[in-house]
């Protein structure tokens, strides 16, 4: 079982959480990026054997969304922002 | 390749079958080869296979981290099927269906095919309104698809005892697909292994590749092993979950993102089920094997992931779905599990191409692999071979990304 840390909640069930994908940098203006740099945004995540940055929603729990690192060898949360917002 | 028959079994029980040759060599790894396929599984040994069967490249050297159809071609649920979404899609996979057909005499080993039809088990009306436009296609291409009631769906399917007027999800009909069929995921491995071998291909076992290696022109020159280098001017990335672990040690990014995907497999019962029953709506489907035993599947994990085992939630949210529909089941064991990581593509479609590295060749993105691994090793091999990709694998470029051209597939098990 995978325990989520919330910052307001403490840590809590994977299965109360929505996944919300790999954290991306910042959307480009896609009138101002090069053709190569928006498409890279739009279809490339970084894929490590390793910790990867993510975001995740309480959905059913308080609702927030955070931030945490998780290695995808082990599904161990190595470090949790706790970013509330 | 010693002919596997009625007369060679019967020769080799006189001699109390000591006298057996192994199915394929153990040869020394040499430092170069034409073509080294990195992954002796499905795609990868079967790519192998095509080069020497279909364009007569016998100098290849398939290397494997572990052991020889140790990966996810000993991970599925072996499902072979070709009722997908995408004109691109379907006849690709109608093609590797009708292989997957003549294999087992193509080979000379006994796959155990068992053409048995898949019923998906339909509970919601947007799903049936996306079968019905997936059979629209499919007729185009060949592939069976027909819509059957509830009644006839029960009737098919005994065991089928919920789902009832007053479920949460009620069943309002079924798909039939009668070209699907499952087989034995080892032998299929283990048959592309004795046939390359034969034709002079070498597999290479617990030699596991750490690195690509580069010339001073750009292109591919080899791969790194514990066991040395070795040099080849054309390399295939055939590793599913690990595509990128490899790619990026020279340098190149690709669109795909690592997940886990689950299987489970009951202890074996009487026939009950003689079809693959697909429960899209409530995300589970299995088969019963030969032995007797449920094989079951269900849905990825979230994240990224290369674990490769079964977290306890998706576990039970697979069993609450399937008891949903099959009470009967609440009394099985359970008696394996496990995980395979396989990488997935933003549009669900696998990609097969040559990538920005010359003589760099990438077959991945395989969401349901197993059923494309004949379609998919013949047309990769045909790549290699010929410098420009088989018609039928012409959609799933790398470029596709770049025109943003995605070929956006609903028939594989992610999708639902």
């Amino acid at each position: 079982m995978m325990l989520i840390p919330c910052p307001f909640c403490g840590h809590r069930n994977e299965s109360e959480f929505a996944y919300g994908g790999p954290v991306k940098p910042d959307r480009p203006d896609p009138h101002a990026a090069s053709d190569e740099d928006w498409v890279d945004w739009l279809t490339t995540v970084p894929n490590p054997l390793g910790p990867v940055e993510e975001r995740w929603w309480h959905v059913k729990g308080c609702g927030t969304w955070l931030t945490i690192w998780r290695d995808t060898r082990t599904h161990c949360v190595v470090e949790g922002s706790g970013d509330a917002g | 390749m010693q002919n596997y028959s009625i007369v060679s079994l019967l020769r080799h029980a006189i001699n109390g079958h000591a006298t057996w040759a192994p199915a394929w060599r153990s040869p020394p790894l040499r430092e170069s080869y034409d073509v080294v396929v990195i992954g002796a599984g499905g795609h990868g040994l079967a790519t192998a296979y095509y080069l020497a069967k279909e364009f007569g490249i016998t100098d290849v050297a398939v290397l494997e981290r572990g052991w020889l159809g140790g990966g996810n071609v000993a991970r599925n649920t072996v499902t072979v099927r070709s009722n997908y979404m995408r004109d691109a899609s379907i006849p690709f996979y109608v093609k590797s269906v009708a292989l997957y057909e003549g294999l087992s005499d193509e080979l000379n080993f006994n796959l155990m095919h068992s053409k048995r039809t898949m019923i998906d088990v339909v509970q919601t009306f947007p799903k049936m309104r996306e079968l019905r436009r997936r059979q629209l296609t499919m007729d185009i291409y060949g592939s069976t698809y027909e819509r059957i009631s509830t009644e006839e769906v029960r009737r098919r399917i005994p065991a089928l005892t919920g789902g009832g007027p007053g479920a949460r999800l009620p069943v309002i009909g079924g798909m039939v697909h009668t070209d699907a069929g499952v087989n034995r995921h080892d032998a299929v491995a283990w048959a592309y292994a004795r046939g390359a071998d034969a034709r002079g291909v070498e597999l290479h076992q617990q030699t596991p590749v750490t690195k690509l290696l580069r010339g001073g022109d750009g292109a591919v020159k080899g791969v790194e092993t514990p066991r040395g280098i070795v040099r080849a001017r054309k390399v295939a990335v055939a590793v599913s979950g690990h595509t990128t672990t490899l790619t990026e040690t020279v340098g190149l990014r690709l669109p795909l993102r690592t997940m886990n995907l689950t299987a489970f497999v009951s202890e074996p019962v009487k026939p009950l089920v003689d079809v693959v029953v697909n429960c899209p709506d409530s995300g589970f489907y299995f088969s019963q094997s030969d032995k007797g035993e449920m094989v079951i599947g269900g849905a990825p994990d979230m994240g990224q992931s290369f674990r490769r085992d079964v977290k306890q939630h998706v576990f039970e949210d697979t069993v609450t779905a399937m008891l949903s529909l099959f009470p009967s089941f609440k009394k099985l064991k359970l008696l394996r599990q496990w995980g395979g990581h396989v990488d997935i593509t933003p549009d669900a479609s696998p990609i097969m191409d040559e990538t920005d590295v010359p003589g760099l060749f990438v077959t991945a993105g395989w969401w349901g692999g197993y059923k494309a691994i004949p379609a998919g090793g013949l047309t990769l091999a045909h790549l290699i071979a010929k410098g420009e990709p088989h018609p039928l694998m012409a959609p799933f470029t790398l470029n596709r990304f770049r025109h943003l051209d995605y070929v956006m597939e609903s028939g594989t098990t992610t999708a639902r």
